[in-house]
């Protein structure tokens, strides 16, 4: 996997190399022809094979068999949330992500059930892409990748780091790993097929429409969503706000080199950008954006 | 007496229907987010025409509990952004008419969806003089991510009215003015509303034949 994802990686980049030259309207997206034709692909893909897998999945398979399969995945996704959520300083949403893995594994029958959010434990989902973008790396273009779908340079170059740290690619033997990678990916759509079907009614450009939508989600979850009094789609000033706003990331978009392999290690990338970015992060560390678990959520059947 | 006790009572009931008049136009914009969510997911929760996705049913819902608090030509107007001001006044009906079914037709179907959900409400971080003000939500839902939904809200003559929605971190208007502004410069504004109209022609047609909101009910 981590080879197949320096060679997507690799081969993305050399095509956009090759399409640089195309006039896009839209500043954020300057590779626009290139994505264009990648959304078509992923689309070709999606409609031919992952949609009816995942319609079949969600069908044919018992609720529960499924629920047990997101938990599963849903699990493991949780250590590499634990570790990003670390990497931002944010230690008491790591913990209580600490807490969820060892609840689950431990009584939860290795993640099958997912006891820890029955106990009131929030789940969260954080990457690396996240990470940095909290260090302060701009988000730069947009670019559909090949598969993996709507993405920002930044993100991708951080997508080779989230495989890395996806503990289910190390599974062995081989068949059995590669068996779990497209029943987590069956799964996935299909938790997103309402959704999906939603954006097909409600998008008459979905191309444009994925692209606004992708790149404000990601921006607020860089920003744990609190930036969301400051961005708006109306053209008028935002209201004057009663506290003063948390800076937006606005800083010149920092290109990585997409052609090397990011970084050996998060910690190695951690260095690097920290040392770009040190009093940042130090602020950071020191004033943990704490988002406290909901006390009122109910254990839910 | 009989006369002057009828007297008094009317004067009571009308005091109270201006009082209660009043109350509303001024109610505060995260009280009024609070009691129309409240509203849609009482309805939601217990009504089973609702759950089982009756367009009908949740049409109704909508016209009688949002509705009333949307500003759509603001909204229609901020997607179309320097557009808005060529469009003759005609178009600019028709074209807030065809957005707005394209949202009640897409949006309505989430309705159906709700289930075990709870929201939450964020306190209100606004001054008293404001005409423009963020209300921030969010919808708990059991083993997932918490989804934030914020509002945009305008003060007016008539109460506060809605005119941005803010679904996991993407503001409604601003997804939507991308895809505006490609078609209007393609095939100007009557191109705009008429791919609006094709587009609700065929949601349509989908909800007459299943009599279900567009996104099935699981």
């Amino acid at each position: 996997m981590n080879t197949l994802g320096k060679t997507i990686l690799l081969s993305s980049a050399l095509l956009m190399g090759g399409c640089a030259t195309t006039n896009g309207h839209n500043p954020d997206d300057p590779l626009e022809g290139f994505n264009r034709s990648m959304f078509e692909f992923n689309d070709t893909v999606d409609r031919v094979a992952l949609k009816p897998a995942a319609t079949a999945y969600h069908d044919y398979l018992p609720s529960f068999v499924q629920t047990g399969v997101g938990n599963f995945f849903g699990n493991i996704g949780d250590v590499w949330t634990m570790v990003n959520n670390f990497l931002q300083g944010k230690v008491e949403n790591g913990a209580n992500d600490f807490m969820r893995v060892a609840v689950n594994t431990v009584l939860g029958f290795g993640g099958v059930l997912d006891i820890a959010s029955e106990a009131g434990l929030q789940k969260h989902k954080e990457d690396f892409g996240q990470t940095l973008g909290k260090w302060g790396v701009g988000s730069g273009p947009y670019v559909v990748l090949p598969l993996f779908g709507p993405s920002t340079v930044r993100d991708t170059a951080a997508l080779p780091v989230d495989i890395y740290g996806d503990l289910w690619t190390y599974t062995t033997p081989v068949d059995v790993r590669n068996t779990g990678i497209v029943i987590r990916a069956v799964d996935q759509r299909a938790s997103l097929l309402n959704a999906s079907n939603l954006l097909e009614d409600a998008a008459f450009d979905r191309y444009s429409f994925v692209r606004s939508a992708y790149l404000q989600r990601r921006e607020s979850l860089v920003h744990d969503g609190k930036n969301i009094d400051v961005k708006s789609g109306s053209e008028e000033p935002a209201p004057a706000e009663a506290k003063p706003l948390e800076p937006q990331s606005d800083a010149a978009p920092v290109l990585l080199p997409t052609t090397e392999p990011v970084a050996a290690a998060p910690e190695a990338a951690a260095e690097a950008v920290a040392t770009r970015d040190d009093e940042a992060l130090v602020k950071e560390a020191f004033s943990p954006q704490v988002q406290a678990p909901s006390p009122e959520t109910e254990p839910a059947l | 007496m009989n006369i002057l006790k009828k007297l008094s009572l009317t004067l009571v009931a009308a005091g109270t229907l201006a009082f209660s008049g009043y109350a509303a136009a001024q109610e505060a914009p995260d009280a009024l987010i609070k009691r129309v969510s409240e509203e849609v997911m009482a309805v939601a929760k217990t009504d089973k025409d609702v759950q089982s996705g009756n367009s009908r049913r949740i049409q109704q819902v909508v016209d009688e509990k949002i509705l009333p608090y949307v500003d759509f030509q603001r909204m229609t107007a901020l997607a179309a952004g320097r557009y808005w001001r060529d469009a003759t006044p005609d178009q600019q009906k028709r074209l807030t008419d065809e957005f707005r079914s394209l949202l009640m037709y897409t949006y309505s179907g989430a309705i159906s969806q709700i289930r075990d959900q709870k929201i939450e409400y964020r306190p209100l971080r606004a001054d008293p003089a404001d005409t423009e003000v963020v209300v921030n939500t969010q919808v708990i839902q059991p083993r997932a991510e918490p989804i934030q939904l914020s509002y945009r809200l305008e003060k007016t003559p008539a109460g506060w009215k809605i005119f941005d929605m803010n679904v996991l971190g993407a503001w409604l208007v601003e997804t939507y003015k991308g895809s505006f502004a490609s078609e209007i410069s393609k095939s100007g504004v009557d191109g705009l509303i008429k791919t609006l109209a094709d587009r609700n022609k065929k949601l349509a047609g989908n909800i007459a034949k299943t009599g279900k909101a567009v996104v099935p009910a699981k």
